[in-house]
């Protein structure tokens, strides 16, 4: 099982270009341990120096931003769906 | 060139011709300082950071400024669009009224008012600006849809401007969104897609499908970067519609928080240019306080802004996790203004009191500026004695409901005279 993440296209460098991959663990910082130890180098796009959610990136857990819930600590049961998504808005 | 499927191929791909940009020279992060060439790209690469457009800004004159044509693009060598940029159809926004507002002056007890009175553009409020250069945006890079996430106002001015340029749009909104709202982007054929979600869910799917479509321009996603310089031109406009000078004072009413920080680079960039005088200018936020991230972002003195759920009638600026929120917080601190907010009842009379006073009817983001006005000045945040510019960015008919129960017929009498006289109407 494990989940799927979402990534977006400016992380594709790092995934072959896949838009969708497999990834394990329990909660969102084992998925973006487990994400990195199959793609080296994109944890250090996604979180700052300080091990932190970098202030332009939202994670969504199924349809939940992570800053909602429990941050990198956010549950992620078998079957769902992560999403990384640049932060840009504008009405 | 890169073999990934992405919505960056096809731009690669693209012949940008010579000058499509105008006098724009590259795409730089407002975050880490890393540059990218101009191309369909708005999040660095390196730190996820929104990408800005930089220029070798021209000598220009306040002459050449003013011969140019009655809308936004008399200031085209300032703006990443092409020098025949007029020649192609499009709304041809901006140079709207600068109303000076004595009477809402009085009211507040400030020494002199301005609103720049933005619901004068062609879908009445001041997205047709940045619209107008996100569609030349989209058209240099060859895109064939223009597309965006909207809380009403965005959507009115995308589907306008994609009719009046033949091109297909794809507007999407949150499934609550006011029916005046509905009706005023339907009327113009294009595709429009109501989300059962808030602003901010409909934004995360409109990211989304922004990386899968190809050829799909979303205005204030993927090519964010020449979008958001449209708001330069609300900052050019007041300092030249003063007489080439810098306003004291600006109130602007935040969503994003991008029409506040580009009010205050284009105030810059006239400094800059030597249009006019430098001198010390404030500038303050508006919020309502059912989505006031920014605003207790300021009161905390945080430099992050901690999204929320909106709950407003302010629909407009109902975006519960403002991209630009951190820009906001640097503009306001460093010249000095502040960022607050108004409960909804505030905002309705606020809107009442910009009509009473002067025959403007603002939409529920103007009733948000007019009613922080008010406390800005009753708190002694704002200097009644300091020339003060506020923003009306939007057009009261679009908000109808919000004021629905408030105002109304003052009595409803048979057609006779006696009937006039008895209701004490004389």
């Amino acid at each position: 099982m494990g989940v799927k993440v979402r990534i977006p296209t400016i992380l594709r460098t790092y995934t072959g270009g896949a838009s969708e991959v497999a990834a394990d663990g329990g909660t969102l910082a084992e998925v973006l341990d487990s994400l990195e130890a199959n793609f080296p180098g994109i944890r250090a796009r996604v979180l700052d120096d300080a091990g932190k959610l970098r202030r332009f990136v939202n994670v969504y857990v199924g349809e939940e931003d992570v800053r909602f819930a429990s941050g990198l600590e956010t549950p992620t049961p078998d079957g769902t769906q992560v999403s990384v998504i640049p932060a840009v808005a504008g009405g | 060139m890169t073999t990934y499927a992405g919505a960056d191929i096809t731009r690669d791909a693209h012949t940008i011709r010579p000058g499509a940009f105008g006098n724009a020279t590259t795409l730089r992060c407002r975050e880490c300082g890393a540059t990218t060439p101009l191309g369909a790209h708005y999040a660095c690469s390196d730190c996820f950071g929104p990408l800005e457009v930089d220029y070798d800004l021209p000598s220009i004159t306040r002459e050449q400024i003013t011969s140019g044509p009655p809308n936004i693009w008399r200031y085209q060598s300032l703006l990443p669009v092409p020098a025949d940029i007029a020649s192609f159809p499009n709304t041809e926004p901006g140079l709207t009224r600068l109303v000076r507002a004595d009477r809402l002056a009085a009211a507040l007890g400030l020494r002199r008012l301005w609103v720049k009175d933005d619901s004068g553009n062609p879908t009445h409020s001041f997205k047709d600006r940045v619209v107008a250069v996100a569609l030349a945006a989209a058209r240099e890079l060859g895109f064939q849809v223009l597309a965006c996430p909207s809380t009403g106002n965005l959507a009115n001015a995308v589907a306008a401007a994609a009719s009046r340029a033949g091109i297909r749009s794809v507007v999407m909104v949150p499934h609550n969104l006011e029916q005046q709202k509905i009706l005023t982007t339907a009327v113009y054929g294009g595709t429009l897609v109501a989300v059962e979600g808030t602003y901010d869910d409909v934004n995360r799917l409109a990211s989304e499908i922004a990386g899968e479509e190809e050829g799909w321009a979303f205005v204030n996603v993927n090519v964010r970067p020449y979008y958001a310089e449209g708001s330069k031109t609300l900052g050019f406009e007041i300092a030249e519609q003063l007489g080439w000078r810098l306003p004291q004072q600006v109130v602007v009413p935040i969503a994003s928080g991008a029409q506040l920080v580009k009010i205050d680079k284009g105030l810059r960039e006239f400094v800059e240019l030597g249009l006019v005088e430098d001198a010390p200018y404030k500038i303050f936020g508006a919020q309502a306080t059912g989505c006031s991230p920014v605003s207790a972002a300021f009161k905390a003195g945080h430099d992050v802004v901690q999204p929320v759920k909106p709950d407003t009638i302010a629909k407009s600026l109902a975006i519960g996790n403002p991209a630009d929120g951190p820009y906001v917080l640097d503009v306001c601190r460093r010249t000095g203004g502040v960022v607050e907010d108004v409960s909804d009842d505030e905002v309705l009379a606020g809107i009442e009191l910009l009509a009473r006073t002067e025959g403007i009817f603002g939409e529920t983001a103007g009733g948000v500026t007019v009613a922080t006005l008010k406390k800005l000045v009753e708190t002694g945040q704002l200097d009644p004695d300091a020339e003060t510019v506020i923003i009306n960015s939007g057009d009261g008919l679009k908000t109808l409901d919000a004021i629905a129960g408030k105002v109304g017929p003052k009595a409803t009498i048979r057609p006779t005279y006696d009937a006039f006289t008895e209701a004490g109407l004389a």
